[in-house]
């Protein structure tokens, strides 16, 4: 951790240790955030067990698997390359994060699909309680996978400037923290909102 | 070490010494981030205090006499979401924390300075979209209760958004505080050689970087509410109001925790230098600020024990929120024990330390009158709610506050403060806060229902009691500030040291260079070894 780029270098560098855990305290940051709408969802689905079995019947299946199987595999590639790296090989870090970014443009564009599909049959946030969570909690996510992605390519433009090493790859590890942690929402809203009932 | 001989040629290493509003926009150092919170979140405090001399101008009478009842609605909602939101949370860590919590701990910086600043434009950003939400105010009252907050055609769209981003910059404070005490600890500091403001402010950012996120997603829902017209709080949807009266509180309920904990981290720091004698009961302390934190979380439902929870609910929220009194107590007395003897020295801080404990038992005691169903139940929503809350928040936090605006004052600026001008603003704030609220107490008692802008001639005395008294507090800030502020520009110059204090932040010039110490300081002991043989006192092992 050597090559800390930061301005400040007088100060402390905030080590890999110290990111990790400002990472994971953002993480614990973030689980409350969609705590309080899986809240929200265990309220409503306890209440109303009937409306949530009719409604989610109009979900397509078919596209939440297909989404689940790229969130999950663009976790892997985020994992490689975070192994490549620690073996410092900086091309397959590149192309792993490439790859990671379009899984995830390719989440988002089934994402538009469904949401286009629901809209075209009147189906919107304020239709039912249902669909009000369905758009809530996948919106929400969404919102984190563009973020995520934006991430991903400050990460993908920092490699392609040779700034990581076997040494130092601090931020794409945090990133890649992040990224399982979006994926990991994801790997929750699909079976309670797309297999409830 | 001595600060005073070579003055001049310090201050160029100063952290002031840099000019210019670029070097103040731009900067890392986490002292000036501090010192524009604390710019910042005064401004809201006087904004939020002229609201309120205004609510009490309009209370010297029963009828509508200078305002419309919808602009005195107006007003309470300003003032609550100003003086909550804007000020008193950010005010002690925020600012405070900013400047002191790496010169406590022995550090150069917090953990992620970038991090840091860009809390501080986020905070601004809030600021200016919740200011700019003021073209057309909302009148819900600073609990934004649902279903009136969704329904009607204010701005309340906007100032979710606003108290969004200010609570996105409180989370990213929390979470470099948290890292800063982890990591960044001078060698030789052990959790228990952590003063206990480390301690508190340790407790605090958890409960910032838990609690927070939770009114994040509420106000977002209730922007959904409002703009995509989703049902969760609304009853013909089949909605429930009262999922986000659990979903306000459950933040807002540790958020009066994160307001009070810092400042009881102020008064334990504070005491000891001023009694000459080392803490009473340091892990008792120390511990039970973080059991404080761990306990707010679980008791948010003793806000709605009017609102149509169940008995069963009530019940257990009200015997949680009991227990939240023996921490708070073993502070009070750890505080009291550490007096006990002490050679105690009345300057400013420690008359503003010894009001907080008074005003904050008096605070904390009418309490349980609360916690409990039954007198619940008559004094909920009266002026006694009113009365209790800002005896432990202003009596408390802020006062916690003044101390350490005070106590720090001569580290902050390199300048002494007026002692006697202190004393003198120390008076009026004393009396004219005990007259405003101590009358409210009284009316709330009787019967005076909160938040309505006309009353019953019966209760008109004491609202005269309490306007005036509320003329005296303002008086006192006033004297306060301007004591403050001059001698900031001309008071006489400060010595490292000028309290005698051993925490670490007292172990290095005033003003701190950039770096805040020369030579990053070891700690072989704790911070509270006062006494005869001072640096000797017993420590906890």
């Amino acid at each position: 951790m050597t090559e800390t780029n930061h301005s400040t270098t007088e100060h402390h560098a905030p080590g890999m240790e110290a990111a990790k855990l400002g990472i994971w305290t953002f993480l614990a940051t973030e689980v409350l955030l969609f705590g309080g709408l899986f809240t929200a969802y265990t309220v409503f689905r306890i209440r109303y067990p009937e409306l949530f079995h009719a409604e989610h019947l109009k979900l397509n299946r078919v596209l939440g698997l297909v989404n689940t199987g790229i969130l999950i595999t663009s976790s892997l590639t985020m994992a490689l390359g975070i192994a490549a790296i620690r073996q410092g090989k900086q091309k397959l870090l590149q192309r792993c994060l490439l790859l990671t970014i379009l899984l995830a443009g390719c989440f988002l564009g089934v994402k538009y699909l469904e949401y286009s599909e629901k809209f075209h049959h009147g189906l919107r946030p304020g239709t039912n309680l249902f669909f009000a969570l369905y758009f809530m909690m996948t919106g929400l996510h969404g919102l984190h996978v563009i973020g995520g992605m934006a991430v991903l390519a400050a990460m993908l433009i920092m490699a392609r400037q040779g700034r990581f090493s076997e040494d130092y790859h601090t931020p794409v590890e945090i990133s890649g923290l992040y990224w399982h942690f979006v994926d990991l929402v994801w790997i929750y809203l699909f079976p309670l909102l797309y297999l409830t009932g | 070490m001595s600060a005073n001989s070579d003055e001049h040629t310090l201050s160029a290493h100063s952290y002031l010494a840099e000019k210019g509003f670029k070097s103040w926009a731009t900067t890392l150092d986490h002292k000036r981030i501090g010192i524009m919170y604390l710019y910042t979140t005064l401004l809201f405090f006087f904004v939020g205090g002229v609201i309120a001399l205004l609510m009490r101008l309009e209370l010297l009478t029963p009828g509508p006499s200078m305002m419309s009842d919808h602009t005195y609605n107006v007003l309470f909602t300003m003032h609550g979401n100003m003086m909550i939101f804007l000020f008193v949370i950010p005010a002690i860590p925020s600012a405070l924390g900013n400047f002191f919590i790496p010169l406590l701990v022995g550090a150069r910086d917090v953990a992620f300075p970038r991090l840091n600043l860009a809390s501080y434009w986020i905070f601004v950003a809030g600021v200016l979209v919740v200011l700019g939400s003021l073209l057309s105010p909302m009148d819900t009252g600073w609990t934004f209760y649902t279903p009136y907050s969704a329904k009607i055609a204010t701005a309340v769209t906007a100032i979710s958004f606003g108290l969004f981003l200010v609570g996105m910059s409180s989370i990213l404070t929390g979470l470099n505080f948290i890292v800063t005490i982890h990591k960044l600890r001078t060698p030789g500091m052990t959790w228990y050689r952590m003063p206990l403001f480390i301690w508190a402010m340790y407790a605090t950012s958890i409960m910032q970087v838990i609690a927070t996120p939770v009114v994040g997603v509420t106000f977002l829902l209730l922007v959904a509410e409002r703009v995509l017209d989703i049902g969760f709080f609304d009853p013909a949807k089949g909605g429930d109001p009262l999922l986000f009266q659990h979903f306000f509180w459950f933040y807002s309920h540790p958020a009066v925790y994160i307001m009070i904990i810092p400042a009881m981290g102020i008064i334990s720091e504070i005491i000891p230098p001023f009694a000459r004698k080392p803490i009473f009961g340091y892990k008792a302390i120390a511990y039970s600020s973080l059991a404080i934190a761990f306990i707010s979380f679980i008791v948010w439902g003793h806000h709605m024990f009017v609102s149509g929870m169940s008995d069963v609910a009530g019940a257990i929220f009200s015997f949680l929120t009991f227990l939240v009194a023996v921490p708070t107590g073993v502070k009070v007395f750890n505080w009291i024990a550490t007096l006990y003897k002490g050679s105690i020295i009345l300057d400013a801080p420690m008359l503003y330390a010894l009001t907080f404990i008074f005003l904050f038992i008096i605070g904390g005691l009418t309490g349980p009158f609360l916690a409990a169903l039954a007198t619940d139940v008559q004094l909920h929503d009266t002026y006694f709610v009113v009365a209790h809350f800002h005896y432990t928040i202003m009596g408390g936090t802020v006062m916690g506050y003044f101390a350490g605006l005070h106590y720090w004052f001569p580290k902050m600026t390199g300048r002494m403060y007026s002692e006697k001008i202190a004393k003198a603003a120390w008076l009026f704030i004393f009396l004219g806060f005990n007259i405003t609220f101590l009358a409210m107490f009284v009316l709330g008692a009787e019967g005076m229902p909160r938040r309505w802008a006309e009353y019953p001639v019966r209760f008109q005395p004491l609202n005269i009691v309490a306007t005036i008294g509320s003329w005296l507090l303002a008086a006192g800030v006033v004297i306060m500030f301007v004591n403050l502020v001059r001698s900031a520009m001309r008071g006489e110059m400060a010595p490292g040291n000028p309290w005698r204090a051993l925490t670490l932040e007292w172990q290095t010039p005033s003003p701190p260079p950039t770096e805040n110490f020369e030579e990053i300081p070891e700690v072989t002991d704790w911070p509270y070894g006062y006494g005869k043989k001072a640096g000797t006192g017993p420590s906890p092992k």
